[in-house]
């Protein structure tokens, strides 16, 4: 043998799955929602995406080359699934240094400064999110027009969401009934003909992306499921109580970032607990929030504050919910 | 007006005398009586928790060296020997004089006189590599150089030379805490008595292979020929297993070991370059 | 519903390349190197010395301990030294090196092919010539047999289950000698039946060997007790634990016995192993090695003496290929790496794996990212994300709690992790460590 051979611990074969792959699986399931949006919204969705994608790849980059000075992974496709995930957030008629500075506070702030991937305790997406959020509430809270603003940018037509329509308009003390009158059907709140942020208007391509998901084990089924059970029974609940002033549990399913946050939000690794039992402990905390601000807060929708305050009890859930030890509990039968 | 000012000065003066008298309650029912010169003893110490002394941490060692009568069992390898004079004042108690030691890495195999023969894929922890086979040379004794002395050592006093793949000790950094000493999986580092301009002589193998055997492994082995044995007048060097050891404390740094070796695995360090070689560099 | 062990677990690919060539007998090697030290437990102690003509079969390093097993020469021939010889982990362990001449049985022996079923010896005597013939776990724990094989006061053992699982890829021995050796197996299985003094037993086969599932199907129905059992195809379902709760639901408490449910497992090559001791009075002298390897000319089964070079193994099996890159003995999974081609194949060499260099390598390490995969593939139940930092940093306490002790190395996390983190190699190190503290503590 002329060449040396190679000694290890076993095992010796490994897995397909490797973190690039992973990432690039989450972008392919993105991508339906995206095309989507496009369809939508046409050049503003494009514009949108792509600076933001570009701008967190590039501060992921400078941060780990210049502040880090590490080996730079952007390769790795994360950066890009943050990017990706901030631009379905926001609405397509974001001026563009808005969105660079989203960015820099998603990768910057929400990421990097915790130590990179795997180590940050929020989702660096929502970090994002809900910072433009609380500093540029006008620009965030401006819908463009569906297909008719799709050849505009930041000079579009723009209108409110359902949800906050029907918050303002129960809030005003308009009926349910003409409510719903102004509010789009719910086949088209299912495919996503409403106003609405780029990536949260279709539940049908959102719900499609995370069957991909799931069935190529990017992601369990547990949270996604756990937040649209809650959210059902929850609405529910409050619909069968009085429903004239509530909206049904199928529009709370349908409307506003709920799909995206639970699909895609939510799931991520580095911020959701590693049990099954965990999982759902997170994904009812989830709904009963977001339903919470819905209904009672001062904020039509509610996802991405639920979901960063879930966040905050990952490291909780993961120390005290276990897996199910092997020879724990005898029971023999 | 005046009604609210009133009224927040006794309900928040009343809060704080509750608080006052839960916290001094407490406090006297659950005071614990410490020996003060516990804290005095303490601050001599350095504070690095490193455990060489074979407890965990400084504080349990003040704590060990107020109780015990006789403390001569008791040493902290990092204190200076201020320090412990210090220590002994408080207490009252004698402390013998501690013998200056220092880390020595006893193998001596880089890459050309043992070359690598499989490339080692697991996780970079000599422990691990060491629980898994013989590495990746051939010599099954010799240093794993993936670095767990270096971990493990707190005061930064040892460093991979990338060239040779070996440890090397920063005499100066190095406190003999003894932690190198037990972390290393081989047990190849040794405490030795510090000398002079830090000098030192010593057989850089732990080898007990047979000769044959042994030089086969590694070409700067220990191959037990006792040639540095008749060379010593002071019977400071014993062989053993096929292994020969030079005694620190009998040793009288001579020199006159180091060239009967016809592998090189004495090394001397810190001395001044020999005559011989010293022409023999000039020649070249 | 076929059965399987619920939770955790991972579908390597099986790459069986040696399912489908029968056993050939390898001759015996010009010197074979037998280690004194082939089971788990005290070394054998040497009873012959160097010089010595040694007869095949016969004693030559007796079990020291409880905890031990004998060792037999597997060849004829003179004892040319004892000495420290390396073995498959590279370091040098005491072994018995013998120059080989004309095979000539030692006595007792009976080398006739023709079946026994005609059981004569007491529970007693099986587990005394189990222990005589040195017999221990074939399927690569290397425990030794008798000890599992007689059940301690105060216990009960209800079933038997036979091993015949073969999780690990790549390896076929077991599967071969099932369907080559059928009806012995059957009469061993009878045997461990009688001095468990148990009714009933179980085969488990995974689904991927339908073959071996007809066959010992259908004989099974002529050995009263017996039954064989299909298991879906999940590795590391030949694990013990794994295994009884595949077959019986019953789940070995943590840090308990197979026996604290009732259960003993024995692996099919151990069961081979005690008909022939019984029956033929023939000690453990040589198993069934697989040789395989994806570039490998000829991928086979052999029938090999203790203490064989592992080179002659590859050699007969067509050579090293050019692009080897890494050695393995036993399997992909939980097979240990070679540095050198002459150790000896042992008691537990259950596989010879050459695995091509492009593959040899570990994928590069990053950070972990939390995806969970290897919680939800753990056998155990355990957090391997959680142990490994815990022992890379020395935190014993929490590694202790968090059940380290629990793991069985079967690498499923390792093999999972998306970052290509070694967490096995870690949670090895935190195991001896981890148990290490708690055997001080006891004193």
């Amino acid at each position: 043998m002329d060449k040396l051979i190679t000694v290890s611990p076993s095992p010796h074969a490994y897995g397909d799955d490797t973190v690039k792959k992973l990432m690039y699986g989450v972008l392919y399931a993105l991508l339906p929602a995206f095309l989507v949006s496009v369809y939508f919204f046409g050049i503003g969705a494009l514009i949108v995406t792509a600076i933001s994608v570009v701008s967190c790849v590039m501060f992921e980059y400078l941060i780990q080359k210049y502040m880090m000075k590490t080996e730079p992974t952007v390769s790795d496709g994360s950066a890009a699934v943050t990017g990706v995930l901030l631009a379905m957030n926001l609405p397509t008629n974001m001026p563009w240094w808005i969105i660079v500075i989203g960015a820099l506070v998603a990768i910057g702030v929400g990421k990097m400064s915790f130590g990179g991937l795997g180590n940050n305790p929020f989702n660096p997406a929502l970090v994002g999110r809900v910072f433009l959020f609380i500093s540029f509430p006008v620009q965030m809270t401006s819908w463009p027009e569906p297909i008719i603003s799709r050849l505009q940018y930041t000079d579009a037509v723009t209108g409110a969401t359902p949800l906050a329509v029907m918050k303002e308009g129960l809030a005003a003390g308009v009926p349910l009934s003409r409510l719903v009158e102004q509010i789009p059907g719910y086949l088209d709140l299912f495919i996503g003909h409403l106003h609405g942020s780029m990536g949260e208007i279709s539940a049908l391509a959102l719900l499609a992306g995370g069957i991909y998901m799931i069935a190529r084990k990017i992601i369990t089924w547990h949270i996604p499921v756990s937040i649209f059970l809650t959210v059902f029974l929850f609405t529910g609940i409050l619909w069968l109580i009085n429903p004239y002033d509530n909206a049904d549990p199928v529009f709370h399913l349908i409307t506003g970032g709920l799909v995206l946050g639970a699909v895609f939000m939510a799931t991520d690794y580095a911020t959701s607990p590693m049990t099954p039992k965990g999982m759902w402990i997170f994904g009812i905390g989830i709904g009963v929030i977001t339903v919470a601000i819905r209904v009672y807060g001062a904020y039509p929708e509610g996802i991405s504050f639920a979901i960063l305050i879930m966040n905050s009890f990952v490291p909780l859930i993961n120390k005290y919910v276990k897996p199910k030890r092997f020879g724990e509990e005898v029971k023999n039968g | 007006m005046s009604d609210i000012i009133i009224h927040s000065i006794i309900t928040l003066g009343a809060m704080g005398g509750a608080a006052a008298i839960i916290l001094f309650l407490v406090a006297t029912k659950f005071n614990v009586v410490e020996d003060p010169r516990i804290d005095l003893v303490e601050e001599e110490l350095p504070a690095a928790n490193c455990g060489g002394c074979g407890l965990p941490g400084c504080r349990a060692f003040a704590e060990a060296l107020v109780k015990a009568d006789d403390i001569s069992g008791l040493k902290c390898p990092v204190s200076s020997s201020e320090a412990m004079t210090k220590i002994s004042v408080i207490l009252g108690k004698e402390i013998p004089e501690p013998e200056p030691l220092v880390a020595v890495v006893r193998c001596a195999g880089t890459p050309v006189s043992r070359p690598r023969k499989n490339i080692y894929d697991g996780a970079p922890r000599c422990s691990v590599a060491s629980a898994l086979y013989s590495g990746e040379s051939d010599c099954p004794h010799g240093c794993l150089g993936l670095g767990d002395c270096v971990e493990v050592c707190r005061f930064d006093a040892i460093y991979m030379n990338p060239e040779t793949g070996l440890p090397e000790v920063i005499d100066e950094l190095c406190t003999a805490c003894n932690a190198c000493v037990t972390e290393c999986p081989r047990s190849i580092i040794e405490l030795r008595k510090k000398n002079k301009k830090d000098r030192k002589i010593y057989v850089a193998c732990i080898n007990e292979e047979k000769g044959g055997v042994a030089r086969k492994s590694c070409k700067v082995a220990c191959i037990g020929c006792g040639k540095c044995l008749k060379a010593c007048k002071f019977d400071a060097i014993t062989l053993e297993n096929n292994l020969a050891y030079i005694d620190p404390v009998k040793c009288k740094l001579c020199r006159k070991c180091a060239p009967e070796c016809p592998t090189d695995a004495i090394l001397e360090i810190n001395f001044p370059v020999r005559k011989e070689k010293a022409e023999a560099q000039a020649q070249d | 519903m076929i059965k399987t062990f619920p939770n955790g677990g991972v579908h390597p690919a099986e790459d069986k390349f040696a399912a489908g060539s029968p056993i050939k007998v390898l001759p015996a090697p010009e010197t074979v190197i037998i280690p004194v030290s082939q089971h788990i437990g005290a070394p054998a102690e040497p009873v012959v010395a160097k010089g010595d003509k040694v007869k095949t079969g016969q004693l030559i390093a007796k079990s020291k301990g409880f905890v031990s097993a004998n060792i037999h020469s597997s060849v004829t021939g003179t004892v040319k030294k004892i000495d420290r010889e390396t073995d498959s982990s590279g370091y040098k362990r005491t072994s018995i090196v013998i120059n080989t001449e004309e095979d000539q049985w030692n006595e007792g022996i009976d080398t006739s092919k023709a079946l026994n079923r005609n059981i004569a010896a007491g529970a007693d005597e099986i587990v005394r010539k189990t222990l005589d013939a040195g017999i221990v776990g074939l399927g690569g724990a290397t425990f030794p047999s008798h000890i599992k094989l007689s059940v301690p006061k105060g216990k009960k053992a209800e079933i038997l289950i036979i091993n015949g699982v073969e999780c690990e890829p790549c390896l076929t021995s077991d599967h071969r000698l099932m369907l080559e050796k059928g009806e012995e197996l059957m009469v061993g299985i009878q045997l461990m039946m009688k001095a468990l003094n148990v009714r009933r037993a179980i085969i488990g086969i995974e689904k991927n060997k339908p073959d071996a599932l007809e066959y010992l199907g259908k004989l099974s129905s002529d050995y009263e007790g017996i039954t064989v059992n299909a298991l879906k195809v999940k590795y590391p379902q030949g694990g013990e634990k794994q295994l009884i709760k595949a077959l019986i639901n019953r789940e070995v408490p943590s840090g308990g016995l197979p026996l604290d449910v009732g259960a003993v497992v024995h692996n099919v090559g151990t069961a081979f192993a005690v008909y022939e001791a019984v029956q033929k009075n023939k000690p453990l002298i040589e198993r069934v090695v697989t040789v395989t390897g994806k570039e490998l000319s000829k991928p086979s089964n052999f029938m090999v003496r203790i203490g064989t070079p592992v080179k002659a193994l590859i050699d007969a099996a067509g050579g090293l290929p050019e692009s080897t890159g890494k050695i393995v003995n036993g399997g992909p999974m939980m097979g240990k790496a070679l540095n050198s081609l002459e150790v000896p194949v042992t008691k537990g060499t259950s596989g010879i794996l050459l695995i091509p260099a492009a593959e040899a390598a570990r994928k590069p390490v990053v950070n972990c990212m939390r995806c969970a995969k290897c919680i939800s593939v753990c056998p155990m139940g355990l957090e391997p994300h959680l142990l490994m930092p815990a022992t890379e940093f020395g935190k014993w306490d929490l590694a202790e709690e968090e059940k380290i002790l629990d793991c069985m190395e079967c690498g499923s996390c390792s093999y999972i992790c998306p970052s290509g983190r070694p967490l096995l190699d870690y949670i090895r190190l935190g195991k001896s460590t981890v148990s290490k503290i708690i055997r001080s503590r006891k004193q």
